[in-house]
């Protein structure tokens, strides 16, 4: 692990280096179903780490789980309901 | 040397001035009221070349001091009571960020009941902040502890913000001779202020942004750490500030005839110079008792408080708050270096002058022949049961 810098200063876009995923209890599943390419689930995303292309079958949008903190917004928000939230095991 | 008759307020506003800081903010609140007025006439009238920042609380005052500073900008607050609690959250935040803000405290005694006058329950919240807090006896001590304060703050092995307590009109509403110092000679002791990081747009950055639980803990074991180390510069910079000024308070504590005392009176703030002047008398008569002052009250002088009290017969703590639900807070840490030390003289707490009663020498006088003919737990000095109620739900 790298040194502590003074004050804990950081460069910008250094705060990927920071797991934050390991705060989630629910999961997003995306079941590439009914998607209809909106792009809802990526734009309403409050931590910017849901991507991917197409619709239905060819869809593949989903979360980089490394950020995601399942916050269920994409679930909420998706006007198809092609996105379900399951309980994470670990 | 000249002297002049200045009130503490102003005499510590004039010596703000010639610390020249780049930006003030702060929010009116009794008794601080006038050093903050004094500075901001001083910006209006062109005398001090500083951006004076009006706020609409204690907390944007400390707000604003907090992102001037990051910008590397010198900075100054004053607050007292309330006006303190509500910049706390701010406060932490400054002292993690190791930004060296000057912040004055006028003591004042904490609500509710409502209540102006001074003591030290303020200044002792900001205990466990991370800040240096250092407490003035008098008005020339206040005076050269806000140059010394940004001298400390900004040393490069330090880099922590400082708040200096002065008792709430006992020092900030009196007048005394002092000595303001000369711009030339305060400008040769205290160099810019330069720090290694600050905030532009040059080099973009982001001060304390996040720390997951596998680094917190090792950020505040190192402000913990650095706040230790700065004992070292707080002694060093009194020493340097005699050298220059020729005038010494003592450095952590000060030790006044200590040496061959039995009994020892302990304290912080202006209580000092009434102990001082009460044991000067006792002495006339042969008792054998001194004075510690506790100068910086964080970081605690530890080593300092023991070689001065180990080998004592007892020891008188007075001190100006209470920690509601256990008691003495000065005294209690005062017993707890001493416990391990090994050689744990007797100490006696007192709880004075809350809400601003006041401390006479015949007061001191009074503690002191209480602590020879019994053990004092605790005392409330001059608590008036006549006006307590039998029955406290009533």
């Amino acid at each position: 692990m790298a040194k502590l810098t003074f004050a804990l200063i950081s460069k910008p876009a250094s705060s990927r280096a920071n797991k934050t995923g390991s705060w989630r209890v629910y999961k997003p599943r995306w079941k590439h179903d009914k998607c209809v390419g909106c792009r809802l689930c990526d734009i309403v995303c409050p931590e910017g780490c849901v991507s991917g292309t197409g619709k239905k079958k060819e869809s593949t949008m989903n979360a980089d789980f490394i950020y995601c903190k399942g916050c269920g917004i994409c679930a909420k928000e998706c006007p198809v309901k092609d996105i379900e939230m399951i309980m994470e095991v670990k | 040397m000249t002297l002049e008759v200045l009130e503490g307020s102003k005499a510590v506003s004039d010596v703000i001035g010639l610390c020249k800081p780049d930006v003030i903010s702060a929010y009116p609140i009794t008794p601080q009221t006038h050093i903050v007025e004094n500075l901001s006439e001083m910006v209006a009238d062109g005398k001090l070349k500083a951006e004076y920042i009006r706020v609409e609380s204690e907390h944007s005052a400390a707000s604003a001091c907090l992102g001037a500073s990051l910008t590397g900008a010198r900075t100054y607050t004053a607050t007292t009571s309330q006006g303190l609690l509500l910049m706390l959250e701010v406060l932490y935040n400054i002292s993690a960020l190791r930004l060296p803000v000057v912040l004055t405290c006028a003591n004042r005694a904490i609500s509710s009941p409502l209540n102006i006058w001074c003591d030290h329950q303020d200044a002792i919240t900001l205990r466990d902040t991370g800040w240096i807090q250092l407490f003035a006896e008098d008005i020339q001590e206040a005076v050269d502890m806000h140059i010394q304060a940004y001298k400390i703050g900004e040393d490069k092995r330090v880099m922590l913000p400082v708040v200096i307590s002065m008792d709430g009109f006992l020092l900030t509403h009196t007048f005394e001779p002092v000595e303001v110092p000369s711009e030339e000679d305060v400008d040769r002791f205290l160099p810019k202020y330069n720090p290694k990081y600050f905030l532009t747009t040059k080099n973009p950055m982001t001060f304390g942004s996040f720390a997951e639980p596998d680094k917190y803990m090792e950020a505040r074991y190192i402000l913990n750490e650095v706040l230790n180390q700065s004992k070292v510069v707080i002694a060093e910079v009194a020493r340097d500030f005699k050298d220059a000024f020729g005038r010494f308070g003592g450095d952590l504590v000060e030790e006044y005839n200590t040496k061959d005392a039995d009994i020892v009176l302990v304290g912080m703030g202006s209580i000092i110079s009434t102990m001082k002047e009460v044991t000067d008398e006792l002495r006339k008569r042969n008792n054998r008792i001194g004075v510690l002052k506790i100068r910086s009250f964080r970081p605690f002088p530890d080593k300092e408080i023991v070689s001065c009290l180990k080998d004592k017969k007892k020891v008188i703590v007075v001190e100006k708050a209470i920690s509601l639900g256990f008691g003495s807070i000065l005294a209690s840490e005062i017993k707890s270096v001493l416990y391990n030390s090994g050689a744990a003289p007797r100490v006696d707490s007192f709880i004075a002058a809350l809400g601003g009663r006041d401390i006479s020498k015949e007061t001191i006088n009074k503690i002191i022949e209480k602590s020879m003919t019994e053990k004092v737990d605790l005392e409330f000095v001059d608590l008036n049961r006549d006006i307590l109620p039998e029955d406290f739900s009533e």
